[in-house]
């Protein structure tokens, strides 16, 4: 390797933490050489991130590192705070995941590009701001900000989450670094966004030089912009290969799994659509709902006339990005939205302006399973007593006690051991918490399950387990389902029938095969076209066919 | 009592457990000055020599203003008690003001809190306000209003302690009403409250099995700071003669106002130890408060450095 940009040598990490030392890196090296693109993948808590970190010292103060990190032949462990802080933003700047934390709301976006440069004015010289507004909107318009001279005046709150990912790019471009750290920098972002940012990032590498270190989970990703692919694993650097090669023959058997659990579409056999007479679960016409708007204001509409029907026994996917209105239906059939024109009908009873207690009567007969399975389960109470409290809300058990041979046969169902009945929520994995919501759903054998995002917030190894298991328990329990999903591959591995929704409105709907095969609106065309294959020369010749 | 039982099976001790350093110091200090004001007043009864309204005993009266002897450790007061038993026995009323002051205002502050932030609507903006006004009262002028009216001014020992309790309850019931207040506004929106809901859980399930279990995890940490207010609003009230009846129980704050005029005569022992009584038992449970919060907080709790020789064996063992 020509003089490396980064060269990372045994690197190790350790936390000081209540409960001792974590060990989040552990022993390593990799290198990135000039104008390459490399990426990091692995599961959350692999140490990736901390690794990316650790090049610029953006540790907390519990960390404790080890071995050795050279940015442009620059030892950064062992540089001093003045010329720690010339380094960065000038041989290596970040991106970080989540663009709307990332910039401060009360100031412009030109003041906070113009920091980066007025930070690495040389010590004596006057620091010029018109030269720097002009850099600054020159940046802006290098990112793909459209009207630079006017927008540079504007405040984070006014850009869109893509566009404000671009600002945050452009102030990591504006010292005109040699290597670009982006931490998840789409993760955030919907799918035909994620398309522009990458391409971006790209074109950061392209145009103007600079290597990149992307950090992802997403194989996707990984396919469309990688030289190159680095493998952590439990903090340790498992496999390091040519893209190419990586995708083509994996060596280690963790990434192996890895490939194989990336959902992709096509890969199930086609599902066998539903029979027209069965009877409807769930029918709405002209289904509107409204949020208030603030003093003064008029409301947000945020589903704007949606009709569908969900059958008994049906799966129905509802793909869009975020914003569509998709998760507010999925709310409002159980009341935690409130419909506020056409109607709808959710197992018989019409839920249009429903009292509580309309809610509650079927409640029963509803399952929920919500995104996040951190913050579903109350943090106070056992797996065990709230998988149970569906039993105890409706009469089915007086007890804890006498819900607990019920509770454990649920757990058993999704696989689950019966001792977590006593475990607490803080004690499961994200996967096996998610199981646990499942269970909960299913407590009152419900004839309708609505999952909202159920797999956003896993693994994707962990995911396709959790999808597996969903689409076994969905043939024995055989209840109806709204599966709401930003993911298309998701959705073609557990929906029958699909429904994309666009700004609040159906734009195409149609079994899971026809849509996602042959999408007829130019809306479903784009979401599937932005979606990356994780397959790098597939990626790579639709890239060069979508130009 | 449960929250208090609660405070001493985990808080404290695991807090006491997982301290170090200069915050382990300032917590063990609190936690002794605390222990040993607590075992004071259970044991006043027995350890002190007479009583709190003794006056005389088999040789006859003591005598006003006594300096420390071998018969009154500490002296005598201007009334003519013995100081160490004043001291010692005025623990006791001390220790019954706090735990009815914070028990009252807990059980008051809680509900109000929850029903306030979880319903919303005119009910939460109407006690909002009344809290706000409260809060915007001088403390002490708001703790004698509130004695007058409950007992006239002065009274016996129970109905006096009740008084004031209810007196210092008054005052501090809108700050555990708005701690509260914020966290069932905050656990209200929560994805597990939304979960119980789609359940189709009864409000008052929800409030009391989701959002107080989770929203009391504060409760110690202003219990305690509060505990260092109320008998500093005690002592206040009985320093400024709306206490308890110097005959019906004995209290620091009004003993502390009868020796004001002893200071300039020279006279130290009848002001110095109620005075460093009320101030060595406001540090105390100030000093375990204090401590509580920054442990509570883990960007604030202090830690050891990750220990880097231990990951070394462990990388070298992977690599074999």
């Amino acid at each position: 390797m020509p003089n490396p940009v980064l060269d990372i040598q045994n690197l190790q990490v350790a936390f000081a933490t209540d409960h001792g030392s974590v060990n989040a890196v552990q022993g390593v090296s990799l290198g990135v050489a000039p104008g390459e693109i490399l990426a990091v993948v692995g599961e959350s808590g692999s140490g990736k991130s901390v690794t990316a970190r650790a090049v610029l010292q953006l540790l907390p103060s519990t960390a404790v590192l080890k071995g050795a990190i050279y940015l442009n032949g620059k030892d950064v462990l062992n540089l001093g705070a003045d010329a720690l802080r010339a380094a960065r933003g000038h041989d290596a700047a970040m991106v970080f995941q989540e663009p709307s934390t990332a910039l401060n709301p009360v100031y412009t976006v030109g003041w906070q590009i113009i920091e980066g440069l007025r930070a690495h004015t040389p010590k004596g010289e006057k620091f010029d701001k018109k030269a720097a507004r002009i850099r600054a909107i020159e940046i802006l318009r290098k990112v793909g900000i459209p009207n630079p001279e006017e927008r540079v005046d504007y405040y984070p709150h006014q850009f869109s989450g893509g566009q404000k990912q671009r600002v945050v790019i452009a102030c990591a471009l504006v010292l005109e670094p040699k290597l670009i750290l982006a931490d998840e920098p789409t993760t955030a972002l919907d799918v035909t966004v994620q398309a522009e940012i990458l391409d971006l990032l790209r074109a950061c590498r392209d145009d103007l030089g600079a290597s990149v270190l992307i950090i992802t989970h997403n194989m996707g990703v990984v396919a469309d912009m990688a030289d190159r692919v680095a493998v952590m694993y439990q903090g340790k650097l498992i496999e390091q290969a040519p893209v190419e090669q990586l995708f083509a023959h994996p060596q280690q058997d963790y990434t192996k799994r890895l490939l194989a659990a990336v959902p992709k579409i096509g890969l199930r056999a086609p599902a066998v659509p539903i029979a027209t007479d069965a009877p409807s679960a769930v029918s709405a016409v002209g289904l509107e709902v409204t949020y208030p708007g603030k003093f003064g204001r008029p409301g947000h509409l945020a589903v704007a006339g949606v009709d569908f029907e969900i059958k008994a026994g049906e799966v129905l996917g509802l793909v869009g990005e975020s914003g569509s209105g998709k998760t507010t239906i999925g709310r409002a059939m159980v009341g935690l939205a409130k419909a506020t024109g056409g109607s709808l009908n959710v197992l018989g009873t019409s839920v249009i302006r429903a009292k509580t207690k309309a809610f509650r009567a079927i409640a029963p007969e509803v399952g929920f399973v919500f995104q996040d399975p951190a913050s579903s389960f109350n943090p106070q109470l056992s797996i065990g007593a709230a998988i149970a409290e569906p039993m105890l809300v409706h009469g089915k058990a007086a007890n804890l006690a006498e819900a607990r041979p019920a509770v454990e046969a649920l757990l058993a169902a999704v696989q689950l051991p019966t001792e977590f009945f006593a475990r607490f929520p803080h004690e499961l994995s994200g996967g096996q918490r998610q199981r646990a919501s499942l269970a909960r759903a299913l407590a009152l054998r419900p004839k309708l399950v609505i999952a909202d995002e159920p797999t956003s917030a896993l693994d994707v190894s962990v995911q396709a387990r959790v999808l597996e298991l969903f689409a076994k328990l969905q043939r024995e329990f055989g209840f109806a389902c709204l599966f709401i999903t930003h993911d298309l591959a998701v959705v073609d591995q557990v929906a029958n029938r699909v429904l994309v929704m666009h700004q609040g409105k159906i734009v195409e709907e149609g079994t899971t095969r026809e849509v996602l095969t042959n999408p007829k609106h130019e809306y479903t065309q784009r979401l599937v076209a932005s979606s990356p294959i994780a397959d790098p020369v597939e990626q790579r010749k639709r890239r060069t066919l979508g130009r | 009592m449960r929250a208090l039982k609660k405070l001493f099976n985990t808080g404290i001790l695991g807090a006491a457990r997982g301290s170090r350093g200069v915050q382990r110091g300032m917590l063990v200090t609190g936690l002794i000055l605390t222990g040993f004001f607590i075992i004071m007043a259970i044991l006043a009864p027995m350890i002190a020599p007479y009583g709190f309204a003794q006056l005389q005993d088999s040789h006859g009266y003591f005598g006003a203003q006594q300096p420390p002897s071998s018969k009154h450790l500490l002296g005598t007061t201007v009334g003519g008690m013995d100081v160490l038993s004043r001291v010692l026995w005025g623990s006791q009323t001390a220790l019954l003001v706090i735990v009815f002051a914070v028990v009252m205002s807990i059980f008051a502050g809680v509900i109000l809190g929850l029903v306030s932030g979880y319903f919303g609507g005119w009910l939460d903006r109407i006690l909002v306000v009344i809290a706000d006004a409260v809060f915007a009262f001088p403390s002490l002028l708001l703790a004698i209003a509130m004695s007058i009216v409950i007992s006239g001014g002065r009274s016996g020992l129970f109905t006096g302690i009740l008084s004031t309790a209810a007196s210092i309850t008054a005052v501090y019931v809108p700050q555990y009403f708005r701690v509260i207040r914020a966290e069932a506004l905050r656990c209200k929106t929560e994805a597990f409250v939304e979960a119980a809901k789609v359940i189709g859980a009864s409000h008052w399930r929800i409030m009391f099995q989701h959002i107080y279990k989770n929203a009391t995890r504060t409760l110690p940490l202003i219990m305690t700071l509060n505990a260092s207010e109320a008998i500093l609003t005690l002592a206040g009230l009985g320093f400024l003669g709306f206490g308890i009846d110097p005959t019906m129980g004995a209290e620091w704050g009004y003993d502390l106002n009868r020796s004001v005029a002893d200071v300039s005569a020279g006279i130290w022992w009848t002001s110095i130890f109620p005075g460093l009584a009320i101030v060595l038992v406001v540090l105390g449970i100030t000093l375990v408060g204090e401590s509580l919060n920054d442990l509570a907080d883990p960007r604030l709790r202090s830690r050891g450095a990750a220990n880097l020789d231990e990951l070394e064996i462990a990388s070298e063992v992977s690599v074999a």
